[in-house]
């Protein structure tokens, strides 16, 4: 049976409907960083470049000094990672090479549980149950710290760490362990010495998009960390309140009329939370990219 | 070895499996506590009345039907949006595309999607739909902001989907005589459906979690009617909790951990109809 020319005709019209919704997700990164640019560079035009990576924020007196909100970020985040790495890729370890059957699948569900959980469920766990506790705990002022909100971004962090390690784990090669055991070494001693070296480039990767979730994150960090835009100094800040980038657009941008200096600012803060969320992920894909080349080199 | 080791290897592997044991189970032991302590504090909270009414007392009694239906309506709209889009061009780079250089760039797109914070969308939605496009702060512009976010799930689970199909599949069917689309809408698609499935509702369920792109874009504080139009701006589950639990002083905790259990049953709920989606279609397929 041959095609109807109609047939052709519609096949033909899907065909390019097809193509354009494939392009769709050029256009709308681009469509993204033209208004970020257009709402927030102007915010250079009001405020100079050095007031506004200055060390103050305090927009009712037009003082918009962003310093103190990145190293927010920079501060919950590096907590963070103390959290998630450690847990997140040890975890990993087990569900790839040691668990027994059951424990892996339960495990992988829990974990794919965790990455389901709304931040805002987190943040609320946070507030009612994290907060008293480590106030208590801690005998601190205050239970709303940086160091609460690293904890809950730790947590945060976590389901991605876990499955893109595993993931990473998974992929070296059987006969790689197997070359190991038969030369005598101890499950443990192949799992450090030969299976975690080969896979880390893809544990790299895990540890990368961990950092850019957690700076992404926005409402459980602005729940917990007790919104104080301060420049954190020293090792005693993760016990103090801060205010991350993330926090500081969600709880301003509701309050601030389009268009005033505010408000570009506030955009200017999402232009670098793209850039870096852009780094990020091109240099983790890059590298995945790139060791799918040379393993195919390698085992071909 | 040169170094005088204190333990045998064996023993230092079985501590070393201990270790991993240990933290493991730490690692998943707030997620399990977490989730039944939320259950045992919001069960009482949960009736018809809590489910159907209207909240009164400025939030601190009465039901949270609005958010209910508010977040029902966003993940609908998400739908509309997101479903043929990112299936379109799940479709496109599955079968279609040629390994090129734009390709690649759709394919760096698509990560850099998956990667933006939400609340940049926020500022997106904001810019685009709700100052631009005038859509106000309204349902449309929020379901569009979470659908755009949503679609980087949506297409690489789809893409994964197709690719899975055996490629004898496709020469069978073309080679009956049937058309690149007939082939692709006949054949390969019903044999993805469940794997597409998975991506879509795991998609919708981020969606119906989220709070900071829908903020400005299209979430209200309180609304004493349900919302007439998409262009009417709506409560959600989600952003209802941020507001019980940090902008209203007194508030029962008791309605507080009701709302989060709701939510909580509304997104695992979504999040288990995946995997049984997923599980029955491993165990049905024939290749």
């Amino acid at each position: 049976m041959k095609p109807t020319r109609t047939t052709l005709q519609s096949d033909r019209l899907i065909n390019a409907v097809i193509r354009i919704c494939g392009y769709s997700s050029i256009v709308f990164v681009t469509l993204i960083l033209l208004f970020l640019l257009g709402e927030g560079l102007p915010a250079l035009r009001v405020t100079s470049l050095r007031d506004l990576f200055g060390t103050i924020w305090y927009p009712n007196e037009a003082l918009y000094g962003i310093l103190p909100l990145i190293f927010g970020s920079l501060l919950v985040t590096v907590g963070a990672m103390l959290v998630a790495l450690p847990f997140g890729l040890l975890t990993a370890v087990f569900i790839s090479e040691v668990a027994p059957r059951w424990a892996k699948e339960g495990l992988k569900s829990l974990v794919e549980i965790l990455a389901g959980i709304p931040s805002v469920v987190l943040g609320f766990v946070g507030i009612l149950v994290v907060v008293p506790g480590l106030r208590r705990l801690l005998d601190l002022p205050t239970g709303l710290t940086a160091f609460t909100g690293a904890l809950l971004l730790g947590l945060i962090a976590i389901p991605t760490v876990v499955s893109i390690a595993e993931d990473a784990l998974n992929t070296v090669p059987t006969s790689y362990r197997h070359a190991a055991l038969a030369l005598g070494a101890t499950p443990w001693q192949t799992i450090w010495g030969v299976t975690v070296p080969a896979a880390r480039s893809g544990i790299l990767t895990a540890v990368m998009l961990g950092v850019g979730r957690a700076l992404g994150e926005t409402m459980a960090v602005m729940m917990v960390t007790g919104n104080a835009p301060v420049l954190p100094t020293g090792l005693g800040a993760l016990f103090q309140p801060v205010r991350t980038m993330t926090a500081t657009i969600a709880s301003e941008m509701g309050e601030v009329a389009s268009g005033s200096a505010h408000y570009q600012v506030l955009f200017f803060i999402g232009i670098l939370l793209f850039l870096v969320s852009l780094v990020i992920n091109v240099a983790a894909s890059a590298m995945t990219f790139r060791k799918r080349g040379r393993s195919e080199r390698v085992l071909s | 070895m040169p170094r005088q080791h204190m333990i045998t290897p064996r023993q230092e592997q079985n501590i070393g499996y201990n270790l991993l044991r240990a933290v493991s189970l730490i690692t998943v032991a707030p997620i399990v506590l977490m989730v039944i302590y939320i259950i045992i504090q919001g069960l009482p909270a949960i009736s018809l009345e809590f489910l159907f009414s209207f909240p009164t007392d400025g939030m601190r009694a009465g039901g949270i039907l609005p958010a209910i239906v508010g977040t029902l309506l966003l993940t609908l709209g998400t739908a509309l949006f997101s479903v043929p889009l990112g299936i379109a061009a799940g479709i496109y780079i599955a079968e279609y595309a040629s390994a090129n250089r734009w390709t690649m760039l759709i394919r760096i797109a698509i990560i850099n999607l998956a990667g933006i914070p939400s609340v940049v969308y926020g500022l997106f939605g904001l810019g685009l739909f709700v100052i631009f496009l005038q859509f106000g702060t309204s349902i449309l512009a929020a379901s569009l902001t979470l659908a755009i976010m949503t679609l980087p799930v949506i297409i690489t689970t789809t893409e994964e989907a197709l690719r899975s199909v055996p490629y004898a599949f496709r020469t069978v069917g073309l080679s009956l005589g049937a058309t690149r689309w007939q082939t692709i809408w006949r054949v390969i698609l019903p044999q993805a459906t469940p794997g597409i499935l998975t991506g879509v509702i795991l998609g919708l369920n981020r969606a119906a979690g989220e709070t900071a792109p829908i903020l400005f874009t299209g979430a209200a504080f309180f609304l004493p009617r349900l919302p007439h139009s998409p262009l009417d701006a709506t409560m959600a589950l989600p952003y209802h909790i941020f507001v019980i639990s940090t902008q209203v002083p007194g508030m029962p905790v008791q309605i507080q951990y009701g709302t989060v259990l709701v939510l909580l049953v509304f997104v695992l709920g979504m999040n288990l109809a995946a995997t049984v989606v997923r599980s029955r279609a491993r165990a049905r397929r024939q290749w």
